[in-house]
């Protein structure tokens, strides 16, 4: 009988994967669910014997088993150019392994890393999570092993590995992809991490815009609880909240509270989770840790770019013809991921805008397309890789409505901590509105009370509103309590500083 | 009133069993009343206010019945590449469900996309996403 393979993660359902595997069952094939290949351009991807077809519908089934369809074959998957020219790391059982299934985990080289973690001891594994560079990837890109190193240190009976699962960015779904399909592997690199600090419990604190990798994990949790015992894992799950992200939010809402940032310092590392040394770790993080535990330090290091080491899952994302998810060593430009990788875009028209790094990430015009792909090069150039998602947008994107977007997500979004965050999103979201109606302020507009001793008394133009827009920005930058307002002026400052004229301004 | 309680006692012993406890609430009612808050603020030893302050942070959470179904049409910078926003102002003239907004569902490859109770759907076109929103009414 034949074997054919569909993804069972949440973009090929979305795609109808689960209408196509019915199909194939009806055809009398035997359907086997396996982890997607992040090739999504072609899901539902279908694979008998190696070879791949995609998209496919319910109504090309038959012809699949008759061996023909040739207009949607893409031969054999493996080789496929988009999966050859990548280094897959934390992927490497990508659209290879049933996600819940323990046997073929374990053919994998499932557990060796925390076999070894539990050879080598706690500070050989604080030791080799340092030499392998691992920086963390939600974001900040702060070097694990000092953060292990800090909680392993402190004092303090009770510790707690919180994963940071709240994957809210736009145009990121690597965490998801983690969960979904290798569920696993990020259950090992949190028992290692729990090795490495003497930690018994763990949460991993789920968005629940995420059904399916909630369901994943809690399942993977339960089977794999003799393999990672004493230590204990549970699935918490978010309630619709972006700034909950950010890890002392992420804290607070664990802990039954509003989500709230907390002033750092002290740092999770020292007082965390209901007050006991925390290590806070984004999916993609310790999804890296059971790789390195297995295969050395040196190995993990060697690949990457400057002081960025190892490799980053990159999710090409948007108006984008071959969207995905590309791990390669960092260093690769911003021009290869959307053009050669991506296939510029699926409108077909020109690429006028990419925002790298969530929506608190900055637009790049296509003169940026130079960029390594990296932590310290994205920084020079006003920018930030953040979770490494990157959004493409066609020539009929108007960059002041994005602009204004950015301040409307974060007045929506901010916690209210902070009067930079609360009070500025709101302000700049008014500013952007006068701009773009090309008004500037009149003074005859304004609400004008005689007894208010503090009137206002000048209006102002469109290019005086932008001087204002400049400097509401420099006040989020620099006094926000976290990255939701701190980073909001990156798109808002972009957008105006390559595409001044979507703003009437030239 | 007795499945409120149930659900207050198996959480009870967890560690910062708030969250959990209102998503099971916000599940079997729909909504999270005033009675609930103050049951759950007393089973708790907390104040109401501090309840309703957690209650009113999340979007998940509504504190007023709605029994309509709800389509979340994902509205982030991923969605907005792919068109969200024109599909919006199509549907706009005839939509009669409950349409509501959720910032990313992680298909940002393959949007605009959205989310109906646990099911998720991509790729959406002014057909396919009028067929949704008519299906879940």
């Amino acid at each position: 009988m034949t074997t054919v393979r569909i993804s069972d993660d949440a973009l090929a359902l979305a795609c109808g994967a689960d209408a196509v595997a019915a199909a194939f069952t009806a055809a009398g094939a035997t359907v086997e669910r396996v982890s997607s290949w992040g090739m999504h351009w072609l899901e539902p991807l279908v694979e008998v014997g190696g070879i791949g077809w995609g998209p496919v519908g319910p109504g090309d089934v038959q012809a699949i088993l008759d061996g023909g369809l040739d207009a949607k074959c893409i031969g054999p998957v493996a080789a496929h150019p988009f999966i050859m020219r990548q280094q897959r790391f934390t992927f490497a059982r990508a659209g290879k392994t049933r996600p819940l299934n323990l046997d073929d985990y374990a053919a994998t080289g499932g557990w060796d890393g925390l076999r070894k973690a539990r050879e080598i001891g706690p500070e050989a594994i604080v030791e080799t999570v340092t030499a392998s560079g691992l920086r963390g990837r939600g974001g900040a890109g702060f070097p694990a092993g000092i953060k292990w190193k800090t909680v392993a240190g402190a004092a303090g009976g009770e510790k707690y590995i919180v994963c940071n699962a709240d994957e809210g960015d736009s145009g990121t779904f690597a965490d998801r992809m983690v969960m979904e399909g290798d569920p696993f592997m990020l259950i090992e690199g949190m028992a290692i991490a729990a090795e490495a600090v003497g930690a018994q419990r763990g949460y991993v604190y789920i968005r629940s815009e995420y059904p399916h990798a909630i369901a994943k994990m809690q399942a993977a949790i339960a089977a794999s609880a003799e393999i990672v015992a004493p230590f204990e894992l549970e699935v918490r799950v978010g309630a619709g909240a972006y700034v909950c992200g950010e890890e002392t939010s992420l804290l607070n809402s664990l802990e039954g509270k509003r989500g709230e940032v907390r002033a750092k310092p002290p740092l999770p590392a020292i007082e965390g989770l209901f007050g006991k040394p925390t290590v806070v770790n984004n999916v993609l993080t310790l999804a890296a840790v059971p790789w390195i535990l297995a295969n050395g330090a040196d190995g993990y290091a060697e690949v990457g770019f400057g002081r960025s080491r190892g490799t980053m899952p990159i999710q090409i994302a948007g108006n984008v013809k071959h969207g995905g998810l590309f791990e390669v060593g960092f260093g690769i430009t911003l021009g290869e991921l959307v053009n050669d990788i991506g296939g510029g875009t699926a409108s077909g028209r020109p690429v006028r805008a990419v925002q790298v790094g969530g929506p608190l990430g900055a637009y790049h015009p296509p003169s940026d397309f130079h960029l390594p792909f990296d932590y310290e090069a994205f920084a020079a150039a006003d920018g930030l890789i953040g979770h490494a998602g990157i959004v493409v947008f066609d020539d009929t994107v108007d960059m002041a409505a994005q602009a204004r977007f950015a301040m409307e997500f974060c007045a929506a979004e901010s916690c209210g901590k902070c009067t930079p965050c609360r009070l500025g999103a709101v302000r700049g979201m008014e500013v952007i509105d006068r701009i773009r109606s090309g008004a500037g302020r009149q003074l005859e507009t304004i609400e004008r009370m005689p007894q208010m001793h503090n009137m206002p008394k000048q209006g102002r133009d469109p290019a005086e509103e932008i001087a204002l827009l400049t400097d509401l920005c420099e006040t989020m930058k620099f006094g926000s309590l976290c990255a939701l307002g701190g980073f909001t002026p990156y798109p808002v400052m972009s957008a105006l500083k390559h595409w001044p004229e979507d703003f009437g301004a030239t | 009133m007795e499945r409120l309680e149930d659900i207050i006692a198996a959480h009870a012993g967890r560690e910062g069993p708030l969250l959990p406890i209102l998503h099971d609430v916000q599940a079997a009612f729909g909504h999270i009343s005033e009675e609930a808050i103050r049951a759950i603020a007393s089973a708790l030893n907390l104040s109401r206010a501090e309840v309703h302050g957690v209650v009113s942070f999340y979007h998940d959470f509504a504190t007023d019945a709605d029994p309509r179904p709800q389509v979340k049409l994902c509205r982030a910078e991923a969605c907005q590449a792919r068109g969200v926003d024109a599909l919006v102002a199509a549907l706009d003239e005839s939509v009669r469900a409950q349409l509501g907004t959720v910032y990313c569902l992680g298909l940002c490859s393959a949007g605009p996309s959205a989310l109906v109770g646990d099911t998720v759907h991509a790729r959406l076109d002014p057909t396919t996403l009028s067929e949704l929103v008519e299906q879940t009414k």
